[in-house]
């Protein structure tokens, strides 16, 4: 768990870097605030009221989410990491008993297509979710019986049930499509 | 209106109403302005600290699509849904109305947060 290592990333919210902007600079300082802001207190964050008298009792983001590793999109936080080295616990199950079906197997998508492939893990889905969150309504449990669309997933469907509205979002590319193709096989066959 | 007026309303309207919400917070107000409380205010971020997916997604029922869940004041007071926490014993009661209904009123019901993606196009 690292403390400081947060405050040492560039952060271009400051009023005077703003004031000097042109008209698309001002556009471009919008745009990497938005990417760059951390945490924003929940008085300010646009979906809670000022007034309201939750305000001052809420535990505010950026006291719990600046203690755990840190990520570059979506809550700013790598919840792998932060579950994997401990630094947060999240139970399992209201019920004491209730056993974890922790799935290892990782599956090779898009074997065809012109991105890196990509490398599900399985491992890392079943630290957190249910087999039945997303079996068999969402995906079915056999390898290359799943049409995967990018513009499904873009519009909320398929990976995108999840992945742009709770975890990392689908600009981070490369977290999914990871994996090089192996060169062509340029051997004659018959 | 001076171009660079237009440019900036324009750039207000494309730019996501909801840039500083925390990612993946969700406004519900199904019902909440017509009952004259404030939407509530769900935060991923504050409940996945402390529970996995699993335990709301799979014991609890709720649906993983914001808008899909159809949950009353009388199930949550009887215990269900939000209720099997929020009952006094392992996060704060029913009775404590404003906690949860603090969101701003009038704001939509979706899923809501700033960095990259604002949630995805259906929810």
């Amino acid at each position: 768990m690292s403390w400081s290592r947060r405050s040492a990333e560039p952060v271009s919210t400051s009023p005077g870097s703003r004031a000097r902007c042109g008209l698309f600079g001002l556009l471009l300082c919008g745009l990497s605030a938005a990417a760059g802001a951390q945490w924003t207190p929940l008085a300010r964050d646009e979906v809670h009221d000022p007034a309201s008298p939750a305000l001052g009792l809420l535990q505010e983001p950026a006291e719990a989410l600046s203690r755990l590793p840190p990520d570059k999109a979506g809550n700013m936080v790598d919840w792998m990491r932060a579950l994997n080295e401990g630094a947060i616990k999240p139970r399992a199950s209201l019920k004491g008993d209730a056993t974890v079906r922790l799935r290892e197997d990782e599956i090779l998508l898009n074997k065809n297509g012109g991105m890196p492939m990509v490398r599900f893990p399985h491992r890392s889905h079943t630290q957190w979710l249910d087999c039945a969150n997303c079996h068999e309504h969402l995906f079915k449990s056999k390898v290359g019986a799943n049409r995967l669309s990018m513009l499904a997933m873009l519009q909320g469907e398929q990976c995108g049930v999840c992945h742009g509205a709770v975890s990392f979002p689908l600009t981070e590319c490369a977290r999914c499509h990871n994996t090089p193709r192996p060169p062509p096989n340029r051997t004659a066959t018959k | 209106m001076s171009f660079r007026r237009t440019l900036m309303l324009a750039l207000l309207v494309a730019l996501p109403s909801s840039l500083h919400a925390e990612y993946a917070d969700v406004v519900i107000n199904k019902r909440s302005d017509a009952a004259g409380v404030r939407p509530v205010v769900y935060p991923h971020w504050f409940h996945r600290i402390r529970f996995q997916c699993r335990v709301c997604h799979d014991e609890l029922g709720f649906k993983m699509r914001a808008g899909a869940n159809e949950v009353l004041m009388v199930d949550i007071v009887e215990g269900k849904f939000c209720g099997r926490c929020h009952n006094d014993e392992i996060a704060w009661g029913a009775e404590r109305c404003d906690l949860c209904h603090s969101g701003k009123p009038g704001l939509p019901s979706r899923i809501y947060g700033g960095h990259q993606t604002s949630g995805p196009g259906r929810w």
